[in-house]
């Protein structure tokens, strides 16, 4: 099983060393006294540059306006005049040894946008929220926000005390509520610091004015943060950001996402599914020959063998592959003013693979005020949700709880990022079992008697019937009845029945994710032999997913006709000839089709049979129709 | 991996994605420390070579060491150099002031080439930590026609995901150092021993920290003689890399006004 996780690894930490560069964002709603928090920080440490102090003063005394910390970051003039911040900045700052880079982020929900370009770059946050207003909208987004975007490090502190008295019940009532919000969402706070940015109480020194508070200050508080873990020990991941022919070398450059690689490892490219081994690590003026790179390092290799590979291949070992797949889930939060639409194909980036999606389904759209979900056709922007989406090919891709940097992508159009959001894979399989040809040196022999004449003799074509539909639409009962029909008249005719397959052929196959992808591969090889041996075959599974329909398709070929069994979720449900339905809602069986795993309808099938009125005898005899029509001889 | 390391793999992992998603591409050069390593990464970025052309914008007013540096690692690079005489003085925007007005040739020689060549990527060894409003870049930033920066409207920029696709007739600007500091700069050139211009090391007591045409750059009081003295010097200072840029702090926003009409 590809990318199984011991632990994950964002939980990991290792401590830091004099000389780290930590990055480190400042967010919160509007007003709530970021830009204010970096001035104060840089004064009260002596780090201003010369000048700086005395611009600002001029800048204030030319608005006829008090003294303002935010310039120092505000840099633009419009952000001046207008005392909002824009753009995210950053600025570089450095205490006792270690180096940090602050980074300024806006607060105002109109530049969310570039709110997540400042994060985006941290390795921790510090959330700002204000006394006297208390926990509001940004606060609550821009920690869902810190969340998806992978910022695990994250403090607290509550600004403008100096506007409620200094007043510890106010900030202990703060700290509670919004510790608790973050504990919906799966987040730790390091510390919750009680602090005036503009006074400079608990900033760089205790505050005489609180007392009650014996935690750390806001610097100490940035000491206390913890870099992540390098992805070394992580499954390799090198993505291919192109291939350089600049002389009679062919070097494959890319940046190494996880995990390491030396001279000789095999290595296997996705999504083409080619393997080939290291033959060279490429390098100019470094000492000496590396043999070896690790995660994070920009690397060239060369390759044992010539084989065709490009821009957007993602290469790893044999063993921990990445995922392939044509459809996942995405928890997105949307940029865009326009808003996401289902059915819609956008632009996809997995790294430096670009592909088109369309948005299959909206699961659901996350009110991040009361973290409750609801239904939706549209995302607007600034909401966070979670969608299915299909690629128009296959790709390689990771559940983002195993592998971040390789789980993430950007949803965009021609000019412009509009979403970013984080893969899991829910319960759609890894496709790559299902395209993966292991044996080589295999030679097709013909058979002695040809199609033709097994049609003769049986006066009828070859046909595989691929029933679908959900549990309980009918398809066995059908099949059963077709099967005796047909047989009755004189057809070739074989049912392969779900539950009959598994106590045989498939008996080592179990409900997992892939395992259900395999099952309906063998079907699919199995009906495509006894088409070839001239039978009508007509197949009775749910198979739910359009990716394993469209491969036995492949499989069967000409033969191949897909019946979509129609019949709603209710109609079954209240047939129910299993009990299956019963036991899905009382939670004993997951992932069951149409009621916690999805199915996904047929495109453009051949025949679609609607059963709900229950009418068995006029939707065989459609069917009977139907065959004689396409697959008697006589017809032909 | 160091920190040196890091920030190495960072700017060629971003040079790659230029040279892949935003060509036809071209760096300016300015001949300084900056540019230099731009050009430096370039070549481990592609193994040896800078596979695109490099651009002076000349105003004839540079410092004889820089023309001098221009024409030796010319040669040694083996760079395809391509040289824009910039339009004078006479032809700037009368209402900047002066050292601004001498600074804005620069933009409109850089507004020549994209009018002559369809350029879609131009990369420029500009840093956040240099000057405010270059804090506030996008490593990929989107410019229209005229070189003009909608900094009220970057686009969003985030998990090394950048803007490569801009409409007919604009460009990018690609900024390979944007998250570099000066200290890495000098740390950087002195690890891989790139060929310093004797101008930065100081001279009768004056040294340039930046450099920059005659008419508008001073050199600073220093005694730093070599890299590490130039790294201990910065380490402790507490005056802005670019005080010796006259143009900068002419008015509260002469520096913001030559970065929105196009200059680097």
């Amino acid at each position: 099983m590809p990318n199984k996780t011991e632990s994950p690894m964002n939980e990991m930490r290792v401590g830091t060393t004099a000389g780290d560069l930590m990055r480190v964002v400042i967010v919160g709603h509007v007003d709530h006294g970021k830009s204010t928090l970096v001035g104060r920080m840089f004064h009260d440490t002596g780090q201003l540059p010369d000048g700086k102090l005395e611009a600002i003063q001029e800048m204030c005394r030319r608005r006829g306006m008090p003294f303002e910390w935010a310039f120092l970051m505000d840099s633009l003039k419009a952000e001046r005049d207008q005392g909002v911040t824009i753009d995210t900045s950053q600025i570089w700052f450095r205490h006792n040894a270690r180096q940090y880079v602050i980074i300024d982020a806006p607060g105002h929900r109109e530049f969310i946008r570039n709110m997540v370009t400042g994060a985006s770059n941290a390795d921790a946050a510090l959330l700002m929220i204000d006394a006297d207003q208390g926990v509001r909208r940004q606060s609550r987004h821009h920690s869902y926000l810190l969340q998806l975007l992978g910022v695990r490090e994250v403090a607290v502190a509550v600004n403008k005390m100096d506007l409620v008295d200094y007043d510890e019940a106010r900030f202990r009532e703060i700290e509670t509520e919004y510790k608790s919000y973050l504990k919906g969402i799966g987040v730790e706070a390091r510390r919750v610091i009680p602090i005036s940015a503009r006074e400079g109480d608990n900033v760089a020194s205790a505050s005489d004015r609180m007392t009650w508070y014996d935690g750390p200050s806001v610097i100490e508080t940035l000491a206390e943060f913890e870099l992540p873990e390098s992805s070394e020990h992580r499954p390799l991941r090198l993505p291919l950001q192109d291939v350089y022919k600049f002389d009679d070398r062919r070097i494959l450059a890319g940046r190494i996402e996880s995990g390491s690689l030396k001279t000789g490892d095999e290595l296997l490219f996705s999504p083409s599914n080619r393997t080939a081994r290291i033959a060279s690590i490429e390098s100019w003026n470094t000492p000496g020959t590396p043999n070896t790179a690790t995660a994070g390092q920009s690397v060239g290799i060369t390759l044992d063998e010539q084989i065709f590979v490009e821009r957007g291949e993602v290469a790893s070992h044999v063993t921990d592959a990445p995922i392939e797949s044509d459809v996942f889930h995405l928890r997105l939060f949307w940029l865009a003013d326009t808003p996401l639409e289902i059915g819609k194909t956008y632009g996809l980036k997995i790294g430096p693979r670009h592909v088109k999606a369309t948005v299959e389904r909206i699961v659901r759209v996350i009110d991040v005020d009361a973290l409750s979900d609801h239904d939706a056709t549209q995302v607007a922007r600034d909401e966070i949700a979670e969608v299915v989406l299909r690629t128009n090919q296959l790709v390689a891709i990771d559940n983002h709880d195993n592998l971040p940097r390789t789980g993430r992508v950007i949803i965009y159009d021609r000019h412009r990022t509009l979403a970013g959001g984080i893969v899991s894979m829910g319960s759609y399989p890894d496709q790559r079992a299902q395209i993966t040809i292991r044996a080589s040196n295999l030679t097709e022999v013909d058979h002695g008697v040809d199609n033709a004449r097994r049609a003769a003799r049986n006066r009828h074509q070859p046909s595989i019937l691929w029933f679908t539909g959900l549990s309980g639409a009918g398809k066995s009962t059908l099949a059963m009845a077709l099967e005796r029909r047909l047989f009755d008249e004189g057809y070739q005719v074989y049912v392969l029945d779900g539950d009959n397959v598994r106590t045989g052929l498939n008996a080592n196959l179990g409900f997992s994710p892939e395992d259900r992808a395999e099952n309906i591969r063998r079907v699919g090889e199995v009906a495509a032999l006894l088409a070839d041996a001239g039978l009508i075959v007509i197949t009775a599974f749910i198979s739910p997913y359009r990716a394993d329909r469209d491969r036995a398709r492949e499989a069967g070929g000409d033969a191949f006709r897909e019946i979509y069994i129609k019949a709603d979720v209710e109609t079954c449900e209240s047939r129910d000839p299993k009990g299956l339905y019963k036991r899905a809602r009382a939670g004993e069986i997951t992932d069951f089709t149409g009621i916690s795993a999805p199915y996904e309808e047929p495109a453009n099938p051949e025949l679609v049979i609607d059963t709900s009125n229950g009418d068995v005898d006029s939707c065989v005899d459609e069917l009977v129709a139907y065959v004689k029509a396409n697959f008697a001889v006589n017809a032909r | 991996m160091d920190r040196l390391d890091r920030l190495e793999a960072q700017s060629v992992y971003i040079l790659r994605e230029a040279y892949a998603a935003a060509s036809p591409l071209a760096a300016l050069w300015s001949i300084g420390k900056d540019s230099n390593v731009v050009l430096w990464l370039a070549r481990k970025a592609f193994f040896g070579r800078v596979p695109f052309p490099v651009v002076q914008l000349d105003t004839g007013m540079e410092l004889d060491e820089v023309y001098a540096y221009r024409d030796q690692y010319t040669k040694a690079w083996d760079l395809d150099l391509i040289v824009i005489d910039c339009p004078p003085e006479s032809d700037m925007d009368p209402d900047l002031p002066p050292m601004t007005r001498a600074a804005a040739r620069k933009s409109a020689g850089l507004a020549q080439l994209l009018k002559n060549d369809t350029y879609k990527g131009i990369i420029v060894g500009i840093r956040r930590d240099e000057e405010a409003t270059r804090a506030k870049e996008r490593v990929f930033s989107p410019r229209a026609l005229s070189g003009a920066w909608e900094f009220r409207d970057q686009p969003p920029e985030f998990w090394d995901q950048f803007t490569t696709d801009t409409p007919e007739g604009a460009h990018l600007r690609i900024h390979p150092l944007l998250h570099w500091t000066e200290i890495d700069i000098w740390r950087y050139s002195q690890r891989e021993k790139i060929p310093i211009n004797p101008l930065y090391f100081s001279q009768g007591g004056k040294r340039y920290r930046s450099l920059g045409e005659k008419n508008i750059t001073a050199p600073i009081d220093s005694d730093a003689a070599n890299i590490d003295e130039i790294i201990a010097e910065l380490e402790t200072t507490r005056s802005p890399e670019r005080a010796g840029r006259l143009m900068d702090n002419e008015a509260e926003d002469s520096f913001e006004r030559l970065r929105t009409s196009g200059y680097m």
